[in-house]
Order: structure tokens, then sequence, then C-alpha cells
């Protein structure tokens, strides 16, 4: 029968589903990344994490996105998969 | 079996039907072509029968005359070394004796018949013709619908609409489509947020068959897409935001009257094709092959009616303004879609003011209040003048550029009206303003147009988003035939 085909309108792409990494036994000498993606008052959420995390004996790094309407930048995203064993993302809204 | 390229060899190829009178009236020529001329072939389109003593091929498939382009019966082709060389179509006596050679052909008949409709052209097949012999360009998926299903429905259930029914993109209607542009099908034309994926021609024509447009409406539906996947524009930004925006188009140029969009009564309605389909083919598209779905990456607390399509031509034959795309370097000849990140929008009422000073007033209080009246500098608008109030700024020769600076000088905002706090309002900038002077617009943050009924003292205001690198800027692009 004439129109019972139609085209795919999507990217016909197959998503990579990942496994999520086992959940770390302790916090203890981890290096956690705090990533700010730069919109007000994130970084007040942030500082409370960190010393939360200080305290609990992490290791933690500041990151900080260009802007919060975009993706975080290539070259931002390899820094903290090669410095850091966990990363937190400071969402708002 | 179904020939895949010209079939047509050297010699005279002749297409005729039965069903054509002139063709008819030639058959006594035929015959002696047919005679004379031993490199001749005469293909019959609609009964191999036709004409009677002649051995014709068969081109009930056209394919012969599909591939040699024929859009009118009899047409008489003169092929040498695997090249055309000449072709006349319908019975043109002197030209026939000239392709022919034959001084005296058809001395009998009349100088000058014109011919018919070739079958291969008739808009009942013709879309069924170009899949089949050109549908090998198209590489997407083909997904069949179970007779069982409603094709409709069909599109709903794999989450293809945007809420609203669509046309059903058949490899038929997608090859019409593509008609609308030279470029090809498999042609990148931008990396398509949020997902990143590559976005073809032919991707863009199976979401724009299913928003409904017409194949000239096509290049302003790829253009508009080139605008708006622009690190500049940040489409995934404007999907990811909560804020209730999306992209406002704003068509410019001759091709906005030739493809009938709609500048005029009702501007931002409903009611025409063209607006309507081409916004709505951009939607689709993002939402699509981009993977920018409400409730996924597209965060929107809101949203606004204009995400399903928000698109319009400027009314510039009217205009004392010079357009929104000259004001950004282009050209009053050349086609061009703006894209703009915008809220709903606002209706300004001013029916008293007849001195440009008093409107002007008139919108920068209106504007002052784009998102919150007491916020400054983060947010672009967009100011639709209707023709009415367009008319006070003629009448007194204000152009764009003195409109713009007259509304800005009364938008210069003063930091105690706008401090945290202010008004009873805790919205507002930190105390460390209190005493500057804050604009509310950045430079070139407030865009014009103009557009809209004859009747109506009325503008309309379109809010617009985080602007500049921290969110969106306003892109132009050429509109590619």
């Amino acid at each position: 029968m004439t129109n019972r085909v139609v085209l795919d309108p999507t990217s016909e792409r197959q998503l990579a589903t990942r496994e999520l990494l086992a959940r770390p036994k302790s916090i203890v000498d981890q290096t956690v990344g705090l990533l700010d993606i730069s919109k007000a008052r994130g970084d007040v959420f942030l500082n409370q994490l960190e010393s939360r995390l200080v305290a609990a004996g992490a290791k933690v790094l500041r990151f900080r996105k260009p802007t919060f309407t975009k993706p975080a930048p290539v070259d931002l995203r390899h820094e903290i998969s090669t410095k850091c064993t966990l990363v937190i993302e400071a969402l708002a809204d | 079996m179904t020939a895949l390229q010209n079939p047509l060899r050297d010699g005279w190829s002749l297409i005729v039907k039965r069903e054509c009178a002139t063709c008819a009236m030639i058959v006594p020529v035929i015959a002696r072509l047919a005679r004379e001329l031993s490199a001749l072939t005469v293909y019959t389109q609609d009964d191999p029968s036709f004409p009677e003593g002649v051995d014709s091929v068969d081109d009930s498939d056209l394919a012969a005359s599909w591939h040699a382009d024929i859009d009118t019966v009899p047409t008489l082709i003169l092929r040498r070394d695997g090249a055309e060389v000449s072709r006349t179509a319908g019975w043109v006596r002197q030209e026939w004796r000239e392709l022919t050679g034959i001084a005296d052909l058809g001395a009998d008949l009349p100088e000058f018949r014109p011919g018919c409709g070739s079958m291969s052209v008739d808009p009942d097949i013709v879309d069924k013709l170009r899949v089949r012999f050109g549908g090998e360009i198209l590489h997407a998926r083909k997904i069949e619908i179970a007779d069982a299903e409603d094709e409709f429905e069909a599109m709903f259930a794999r989450g293809y609409t945007d809420g609203l029914p669509v046309v059903p993109p058949t490899p038929e209607r997608v090859m019409r489509m593509l008609a609308g542009t030279t470029r090809d099908p498999q042609e990148v034309v931008a990396i398509a947020p949020p997902d990143l994926v590559e976005l073809t021609i032919e991707k863009i024509a199976i979401n724009a068959v299913m928003a409904g447009c017409l194949p000239e409406y096509f290049p302003w539906v790829v253009a508009a897409l080139e605008a708006i996947c622009t690190d500049g524009f940040n489409m995934h930004g404007v999907l990811a935001t909560t804020m209730p925006v999306g992209p406002v188009l704003v068509c410019n140029g001759p091709g906005t009257r030739k493809i009938n969009m709609n500048s005029g009564v009702n501007a931002l309605g409903q009611g025409n094709r063209a607006n309507l389909t081409i916004g709505r083919a951009v939607q689709l598209t993002i939402r699509n092959v981009g993977g920018g779905r409400p409730g996924e990456v597209d965060r929107a607390a809101h949203g606004n009616p204009g995400k399903l399509s928000f698109c319009f031509a400027e009314d510039e034959l009217g205009s004392p303004f010079t357009s929104l795309s000259v004001a950004r370097g282009f050209d009053p000849s050349q086609n061009t879609v703006t894209a703009f990140t915008g809220e709903g929008p606002r209706c300004v009422v001013d029916q008293l003011a007849r001195q440009p000073d008093q409107l002007a007033q008139t919108f920068a209080a209106c504007l002052r209040t784009v998102h919150h009246p007491k916020l400054p500098f983060a947010f672009d608008a967009m100011l639709v003048i209707g023709p009415e109030h367009a008319r006070v700024f003629a009448e007194a020769k204000w152009g764009r550029e003195r409109l713009l600076t007259e509304i800005n000088d009364r938008l210069q905002l003063p930091g105690s009206e706008i401090v945290r706090g202010a008004g009873g309002m805790a919205e507002g900038v930190q105390e460390a303003f209190k005493d500057a002077v804050l604009p509310k617009f950045r430079p070139g943050g407030l865009l014009l147009v103009h557009a809209g009924g004859s009747a109506g003292l009325f503008s309309a205001i379109i809010g617009g988003w985080a602007s500049g690198s921290l969110g969106s800027d306003p892109v132009t692009k050429l509109v590619a035939e």
C-alpha cells in the first residue's frame, strides 16, 4: 500500500547506556570536583559542600563553567575527568 | 524492470501518447520517420499499440519520459555521442524539418499545434516517479505503518509530534519537499542541539513535511535552523532554560512576499501557512533530530504557545524604518531569517499619542517591564511596531536609529529605583549599584520590526532571554535557494 511507509524524522541514534560506577566505600582520600555552573548563589551552596567534604576527609577541586546556559567546554570536562574521582555539579533554579 | 538511468540512445527519440490530439494528428509523420530514419525510437506513454504500424517502446512506467525530462508530448529529441543535441516539443513543423533533415516533412499538416502534458509531469503521479527514479538519494530509515494503524495516530505513538497532528513523511512527500532546494540531501547544514547531531537536508525535509510546509518554504526552514544552531544563538541554552522562550523567526526580503508570508493583519497569530509551518518545522527538527523535548532537556517552567511556531515577516513595503535585516547589514534584495530568543508577545496600547516623544515614552515605560521592571541589562527585547504607531514616527521623520536612541535614553534606570528592596520588591540589583544608572538594554539589545494590521494604535513587545555571550545573541542568515 502506498503512504504506509514513513521516513524516520529522528537522528536514528542509539544512545549508549552507561553503567553507574560502583559507589565508593569511603569518601576519605577521594578527589571530589565541584563544578559551579556560574548561576547566582551556586557558590554559596558549593562552599557549604566543600567544607563538609573536606571535614569528611576528601580532597576538593573547584571548577567553573563560563556560563550556565551552555554545556561545559570539552577541555573543562576532560580536566575534571582526569583530576577527579568524583564530581558534583551545582544546578540552580 | 525499472530503468534507473536515461534509456535514450543516440539518434532520434520521440515521446508520444495516444490520448494527445497532436500526437494523433502527426501519426503519418511518425510513420514516415519510422521508414526513413533508422535511428528513430518511439516511446509511447499510455498505449504501446500507438502509433499503429510503428514499432514503439512501451514507456508506461514513464522511465524514458522521466529521465529525458519530458513535460510535453510529442517531444522529438536528437542525441549524438551520448548527449542531447536538440529537441522540439509539440508540433512546430519547421523545427521538426530541421531536426530530421527532411525538408518536406508534414507538408499537409498545419505549421503549428501545441502539444499535450506529458504523463510524467501529471501531478497525481509525479511524486511516485520522483521516489521511483530518484529515491535512492533518501537515506533515512523507513518505518512501516501497520495496516491496522492510523497513520496520524502512529506519529503520535512514536513520539514524533509537538502535540498537534503531523503530516506523515512518506518518501513521496519528502522527495517533493527536496524539490524546494538544490542542496544535496546528505549535506550537513548544522550540528543540532541538544544531542549535537549532524543535521542533514534530508532530515530537515522530513520534519518540514511533518510541519505542513510547501517546498518553496524549505530554504527558509534551513536558514532558520542554520541560525539557531550556532554558538551565538545557543539553542541548547534556549531549550534548557527554565524561562519561557524559544526561537522567534523574523523573515525579511522580497522572498517573503513570493511565498505569501503574512506581515500584516494578525502577523504574529494564526492563519498563514508559511508563517506557521516554517516556524513549526524548525521546532520539530530540534525536537526530533536534535532531541530537544519538553521535560527532558527542555526545562521551561511555563513555556509559551510560540514554542510550537513563532515566525513572521516584516512589513517592509509599508515601513518608515529601515528593515531589521538591513539594520543588521544585509541588502534589501536579500532574503534572510533573523532568529531571536523570545517569549510570547504582549500588546502596547497607546491610542492617544500623536507626537513621537509621547509614543517613545510609552514604549519605554512598557519595555521597562520586560521580565521585571527592576532588572536592567540582562535581557534583550523585540519591539514590533504596528503601522498606525509607525505613522506617528513617519510624520515626525524619526527613523529607526532616532527611535531606538529616544527609547534607550528613557530607559536609563536609577539604581535607587531598582536596588533590591526598592518599591517593596525583593528583586533588583545589588546594593553596590544603588547610586549607579543602568540601561535597561545592552547596546543593540532592543530590536525593531515593523509588522501588523493597518488598523489599531498598538504595537507588540517580545521579551528576550539572557543576552549576549551569557545566553543568546540574535543571528541572521541568508536564505539560500
